[in-house]
């Protein structure tokens, strides 16, 4: 009954001997253009006694690209999913510290995930169109939250297809299954159904990891597109995708104590883009941005 | 085969040997069990029509009352048998059903992990194992006794029967819904009961719906618990709710008894009706999930 406890002393030890930047001194670097949308304090995510990610601390800046990269099972999409309270649906999941969204407290018991996710919506890895058509997809998102009308849902489903790029390629067949496109416009797809929402953060977990070269080229150029109009962040275990469409890129790494054998994520750098690929201040990160490790 | 290139030939024919003899055994034994398979359905299905064919007309489906069995053939019809075993076992579906999938339902979305859930699909699994005749005493020492035979009794017991079924079968089809599309709609602000009502039920709507329709197909040619509730009569019964009433499957059950020409006859042309109307039911169930799976290629 006691192992648990030593587990945890032996993280804290791992984790006092690194010197993590502080999240503040990595902003000042970077002068943020927008406003703070997310703020992470100390947070600490668990899967029952598993702490999965340990002490991250950092903001995301309005109308900016934000990129989490970093090694298999560093907690990254973990951490996205906390932004949204995606982890509400594993029933083990805990989360410790505090996540502001725009000032209000994500996990505070009045807070509705239901509302939360309004708001922040998410493109996951794998394509994963409704069985539906391409219009009803769409449409969605707007109909569950009380959109009624045709010529209204018409007008929110082109215009989320335009977004997304993907009009010209499906205005013709919109009541055709969305499983019978390809899988890149099945991606484009479920973004533009995510954008129908009219969301204010779009989180995006490996979007292209999927995809052809040609088609992460359309959702990368898409990205940029819509950076002037929503926030996003974006997973990605893509080096030169990260380096293409962010401004603002978060190294995660995993912690492993020798004894134990316990790992935890943890945030190691956080900074700009270009800081970060061009002049890391930790070596891991730049073991990792040169390609050395992982 | 050898091109011009020089390079000895190389041989790509499956090798003599155990392993051919093995493909060999296995796909010879698995033509054996088709056919065996097929012998009997087969067999089943050429007696009933050949022998139920020449009963059947309007007159014998829609035609009424039931004649005494000594009585031959062209003498009333078993209007009243088809008209009570539609209106039992439609009623039994309009119980199981709805109460079936919502259990599976609860079991696959709401009861996650917990007690209550375990308990229900566990009891589920076990009522699968109830002998239909056993059913059948049971409503009839906990609904007969009380309130006498009637059609409604009848409905119970099938229903009963079928509502394990339904569970299952529907259970299984929620399970295969994968999460990442109950994923893609709580990411766009959907509460749980949405998802399950616009994504994970019309995800699973054919599978439900063609299971739904095998035990309902099942249950009507269900006789020994009717033998118990509804007292089997002659005559027709639209009221679902009192008074004896009557049913394919236990006039087979009756007439096939007699030793009378007639009431052979009867049975023959009974099976036949009732396979005729299983078979148009899984026709129903085969368009049905073809319909609401047209996006699902």
């Amino acid at each position: 009954m006691e192992q648990p406890d030593q587990l945890a002393q032996a993280e804290q030890k791992v984790i006092a001997k690194l010197a993590l930047p502080e999240p503040a001194a990595a902003g000042e670097q970077f002068k943020a253009t927008g406003q703070t949308v997310f703020d992470a304090k100390n947070v600490s995510i668990y899967y029952g006694s598993f702490r999965a990610v340990t002490d991250v601390s950092l903001s995301i800046y309005e109308n900016e690209i934000t990129a989490f990269i970093g090694p298999s099972g560093c907690g990254k999409t973990t951490v996205l999913r906390t932004l949204n309270r995606m982890n509400d649906l594993i029933a083990s999941a805990r989360v410790d510290g505090e996540v502001h969204y725009r000032g209000a407290s994500l996990y505070h018991p009045t807070v509705s995930a239901t509302a939360v996710r309004r708001r922040i919506g998410m493109v996951f890895q794998k394509p994963n169109p409704f069985p539906k058509s391409i219009y009803d997809n769409v449409a969605y998102g707007p109909k569950i939250n009380g959109t009624r009308g045709k010529a209204k849902l018409d007008e929110i489903v082109e215009r989320s297809l335009r977004q997304a790029a993907l009009w010209d390629e499906v205005k013709d067949r919109l009541s055709k299954s969305a499983l019978g496109i390809s899988g890149g416009q099945q991606q484009r797809l479920c973004i533009a159904r995510t954008l129908a929402v009219e969301p204010d953060v779009v989180l995006m977990d490996e979007p292209c990891s999927a995809l052809d070269p040609i088609a992460t080229g359309r959702i990368e150029d898409l990205m940029k597109e819509l950076k002037s109009r929503y926030t996003i962040v974006i997973v990605t275990h893509n080096m030169q995708q990260a380096t293409r469409v962010s401004d603002r890129t978060a190294f995660y790494s995993v912690l492993r104590d020798e004894k134990s054998d316990v790992r935890t994520g943890v945030l190691v750098e956080y900074g700009a883009t270009q800081q970060i690929f061009e002049d890391p201040h930790d070596s891991r990160t730049q073991a990792y941005v040169t390609g050395r490790m992982g | 085969m050898a091109v011009a290139s020089g390079q000895p030939t190389i041989d790509l024919r499956e090798p003599a040997g155990w392993r051919r003899t093995k493909n060999q055994i296995a796909t010879g034994a698995m033509w054996f069990a088709f056919a065996c398979m097929l012998v009997p359905l087969a067999f089943v299905l050429f007696t009933v029509i050949s022998k139920g064919i020449s009963a059947i007309s309007w007159s014998f489906l829609t035609g009424g009352p039931i004649p005494p069995n000594v009585l031959p053939l062209g003498n009333g019809g078993m209007g009243p048998a088809v008209i009570g075993t539609l209106e039992i076992t439609g009623f039994a579906a309009l119980l199981a059903i709805p109460i079936g999938v919502l259990g599976a339902v609860y079991i696959n979305e709401y009861g996650g992990k917990g007690w209550l859930a375990r308990v229900i699909g566990f009891l589920a699994d076990v009522m699968t194992g109830v002998p239909s005749i056993v059913m059948g005493l049971f409503i009839f020492t906990i609904w007969i006794l009380h309130f006498g035979y009637s059609g409604l009794a009848g409905s119970f017991a099938l229903g009963c029967l079928m509502l394990p079924v339904v569970i299952r079968s529907s259970y299984e089809m929620l399970k295969l819904v994968p999460d990442s599309l109950r994923e893609a709609s709580y990411a766009l602000g959907a509460t749980k009961a949405r998802v399950t009502v616009t994504v994970v039920l019309p995800a699973a709507v054919g599978g439900i719906v063609s299971g739904a329709l095998l035990a309902i197909a099942r249950a009507a040619g269900e006789t020994a618990p009717l033998l118990f509730t509804i007292l089997t009569v002659e005559s027709t019964n639209t009221n679902l709710f009192s008074g004896a009433n009557t049913a394919l499957s236990t006039q087979i059950f009756v007439n096939a008894q007699s030793p009378f020409v007639g009431a052979e006859a009867r049975a023959w042309g009974s099976a036949l009706t009732l396979i005729v109307i299983a078979f148009a039911l899984m026709l129903v169930a085969r368009i049905i999930t073809a319909r609401f799976t047209r996006y699902a290629r």
